[in-house]
C-alpha cells in the first residue's frame, strides 16, 4: 500500500542483549487499519520488538516511525503525546492492582484529558461494556480472573480511543470461547472504528483469524511476511512446521550450543570460552 | 599473586566500584526527577495526587502511631532507668527530665522514630512498587504516558515526609512521658516538677534540629525504598531482595546523616 501513509514504520531495527542479536535488521511498514500478527517461539524476539516499538527499549541500530515520529529518538515529552495516541494490552493485563477495575479503565481519561467525572464514568461503563465486563466496575483487580484482567486490560487500552494498539500475546491464557471473544474485539475494533492492530502471538488459529498480514519472526529476523493465505500451505518448512505445531522439523527444540556429550563429560571446562562477555 | 590473579581482583574491585556509583548515580537521578516533579505538581501545576497522598499519609504515617508510641514510651524509660544511677551517684537525680528530654528530643525521638518507620513504611514502599514493576504495572504507566515518578514517588514522599515529622513530634513527647513514668513510679519523683524541669531544659533548638534530622531521615527512607522498588529484576525473589536491601541501606543512610548533621549542629549551632 504505497500511497498511503504508514502508521508505524520499523527499519533496520537490530538489538542486542549482553552480546546475543536478539533482533536483527528488522524491517515493517503497517498501514492505517491493517492488522497485523507477529508470530514466532518463546525466545523469537517478538516480545523485544514490541518493547522496541513502544519505546520501552532503544534499538541498538535502526529507526521506529510512530505517524512519521522516530520513537527511539524522541524527546521524553514527544514521546509522551506519542503513547497517548496508542493503546496497549499487555500480556497480564497488567492492571494496577491498587486501583479498582474502573478506575483502572478511567486512569488514561482522567490523566490525559479534562472530561467531567460523570462522562468519565460513562465512558468507563461503555469500555467495560465492550468487553463484556459492566458488572466488575467496582472489583479489585485481584477479584476477578487472570482472563478477565486481561479483559479489563483491554478496555482500559482502548479508553481513550487509540489509532493503534498493540497486543502482547493477547489470548494467551484464555480458554477458547474468551479467545473468540478477543479475536472477534479485535476484527470488531478494525472493521467499526478503523483501528489499527499489531499482534504479537504464537497462537495461530487466532493469528490467522485476526490476521490482514502475517510477519513470522525466527532467530531476530522476519522469515515469512503476507496474507493468512500464505500461511495456511507454506513453502518454507519452518514456517510450516510453526504453523502446523510440529515437533519435528528445522526448528530445533534444543537450543543448547555445546555438544551433548562434552558437556557431560566436563570436557568443556578446559577449553577458553568463545566469547569475551564474562558473566 | 599471578598477574591474571591480580588482574582478576582489580576487576572485582572495579566491578563493585562502578556498581556502587552507578547505584548512586541512579539514586541521585530518581531524586532530582522526585523533586522536580514535586515542585512542578506543587508550583506551576498543580497536579499532585491529593487523594494518593493522604492515602499514603494513613497507610505509612497514621498506621505507625501505635508501635512509634510503645518503641518511644519503652525509649523513655530505658534512658531514665540506665541515667538513674549515674545521676545518683553526682546527687542530680532530679535532673532525669534534663537528661531524658535532650536525648529524646535532639537524638532517639527522630533516630528511632526513622529506623521503625523504615520497617514500617520503606519495607512496605519497595515491595508495592517492586510488585508493580513485575506485574509490568510500570511498563503501562510508562505506556500511558503516565509518569511513575509523579504519580508513585511524589505522593509517598510528601507521605513520607509530613507523617514523619509528626510522628517524631509524637515521639519526643511520648519518650519524655515515658522517663517520666519511671522518675515517678521507680525513682518517687514528683512529676509535676518532672514536667516543669523538661520544659526549661529543652530550648526551641532541641525541637528544631531533631525535626530537621527527621525530615531527612524521611527523605532517605522514602528515595531509598522507591528507587529500590522501581529497579527490582528478577520476579518474586527480586522484590524480596529489594525489600531486604533498601531496609538495610536506608538504616545505614540515616545513621551516616545522623552523624554528619549532629556534627553540622555541634559546630555552627
Amino acid at each position: 500500500m504505497p500511497t498511503v501513509e504508514p502508521i508505524l514504520e520499523i527499519r533496520g531495527v537490530q538489538k542486542f542483549f549482553g552480546g546475543r542479536q536478539v533482533l536483527k535488521n528488522i524491517d515493517l511498514v503497517v498501514a492505517p487499519g491493517e492488522t497485523v500478527v507477529i508470530i514466532g517461539g518463546s525466545g523469537s524476539g517478538k516480545s523485544t520488538l514490541l518493547r522496541t516499538i513502544i519505546g520501552e527499549h532503544a534499538p541498538d541500530a535502526g529507526h521506529v516511525y510512530l505517524w512519521g515520529e522516530d520513537v527511539c529518538h524522541a524527546s521524553p515529552r514527544r514521546l509522551d503525546k506519542i503513547r497517548q495516541r496508542f493503546g496497549i494490552l499487555f500480556q497480564s493485563g497488567a492492571l494496577y492492582s491498587s486501583m479498582t477495575v474502573g478506575e483502572n479503565v478511567a486512569l488514561p481519561l482522567r490523566e490525559h484529558t479534562d472530561l467531567d467525572d460523570k462522562i468519565i464514568q460513562m465512558v468507563v461503563k461503555m469500555k467495560l461494556e465492550l468487553v463484556g465486563l459492566r458488572d466488575f466496575e467496582n472489583l479489585m483487580p485481584s477479584q476477578v480472573s487472570g482472563g478477565m484482567r486481561k479483559r479489563v486490560g483491554l478496555a482500559r487500552a482502548v479508553a481513550r480511543d487509540p489509532e493503534i494498539l498493540f497486543y502482547d500475546e493477547p489470548t494467551a491464557g484464555l480458554d477458547p470461547i474468551a479467545t473468540s471473544v478477543c479475536d472477534q474485539l479485535v476484527i470488531d475494533l478494525r472493521t467499526k472504528l478503523g483501528v489499527t492492530s499489531l499482534v504479537v502471538t504464537h497462537d495461530m488459529k487466532s493469528a490467522l483469524r485476526i490476521a490482514d498480514r502475517l510477519a513470522m519472526l525466527y532467530n531476530g529476523e522476519f522469515i515469512a511476511i503476507g496474507p493468512p493465505a500464505d500461511f495456511r500451505q507454506p513453502a518454507d518448512p519452518r514456517v510450516r512446521q510453526f504453523v502446523e505445531g510440529l515437533a519435528d522439523g528445522p526448528i530445533p527444540l534444543r537450543v543448547s550450543k555445546t555438544d551433548y556429550l562434552a558437556d557431560l563429560l566436563g570436557l568443556h571446562e578446559k577449553r577458553e570460552p568463545a566469547t569475551g562477555n564474562r558473566p | 599473586m599471578s598477574t591474571t590473579g591480580l588482574v582478576r581482583l582489580l576487576e572485582r574491585v572495579g566491578g563493585q566500584g562502578e556498581g556502587f556509583l552507578a547505584y548512586l548515580g541512579g539514586l541521585g537521578y530518581l531524586t532530582l526527577d522526585a523533586l522536580k516533579h514535586t515542585a512542578l505538581g506543587l508550583v506551576i501545576r498543580p497536579r499532585i495526587k491529593i487523594d494518593e497522598t493522604l492515602f499514603q499519609m494513613v497507610r505509612l504515617g497514621v498506621r505507625a502511631v501505635p508501635i512509634i508510641a510503645l518503641v518511644q514510651i519503652f525509649v523513655g524509660m530505658i534512658l531514665a532507668l540506665q541515667l538513674a544511677p549515674v545521676l545518683a551517684d553526682y546527687g542530680q537525680l532530679d535532673k532525669v527530665a534534663t537528661v531524658v528530654s535532650i536525648a529524646v528530643f535532639r537524638e532517639l525521638g527522630p533516630l528511632i522514630s526513622a529506623v521503625v518507620l523504615t520497617g514500617f513504611a520503606g519495607a512496605a514502599i519497595a515491595a508495592e512498587l517492586g510488585t508493580m514493576v513485575v506485574g509490568e504495572e510500570i511498563a503501562a504507566l510508562r505506556t500511558s504516558a503516565i509518569h511513575p515518578v509523579r504519580f508513585l514517588v511524589v505522593p509517598r514522599i510528601i507521605a513520607c515526609l509530613l507523617t514523619t515529622v509528626a510522628l517524631t513530634v509524637l515521639a519526643d513527647i511520648v519518650g519524655a512521658v515515658g522517663g517520666g513514668l519511671i522518675d515517678r513510679w521507680v525513682l518517687q519523683g514528683d512529676s509535676w516538677q518532672y514536667y516543669h524541669t523538661t520544659i526549661e531544659s529543652l530550648a526551641l533548638k532541641d525541637f528544631l534540629t531533631g525535626l530537621i534530622k527527621s525530615a531527612v531521615f524521611a527523605f532517605i527512607i522514602v528515595l531509598v525504598s522507591c528507587y529500590e522498588g522501581l529497579s527490582v529484576t528478577g520476579g518474586a525473589e527480586g522484590v524480596g531482595r529489594a525489600t531486604t536491601r533498601s531496609v538495610v541501606l536506608a538504616i545505614f543512610l540515616i545513621i551516616a546523616a545522623d552523624c554528619a548533621f549532629t556534627t553540622f549542629f555541634y559546630f555552627f549551632w
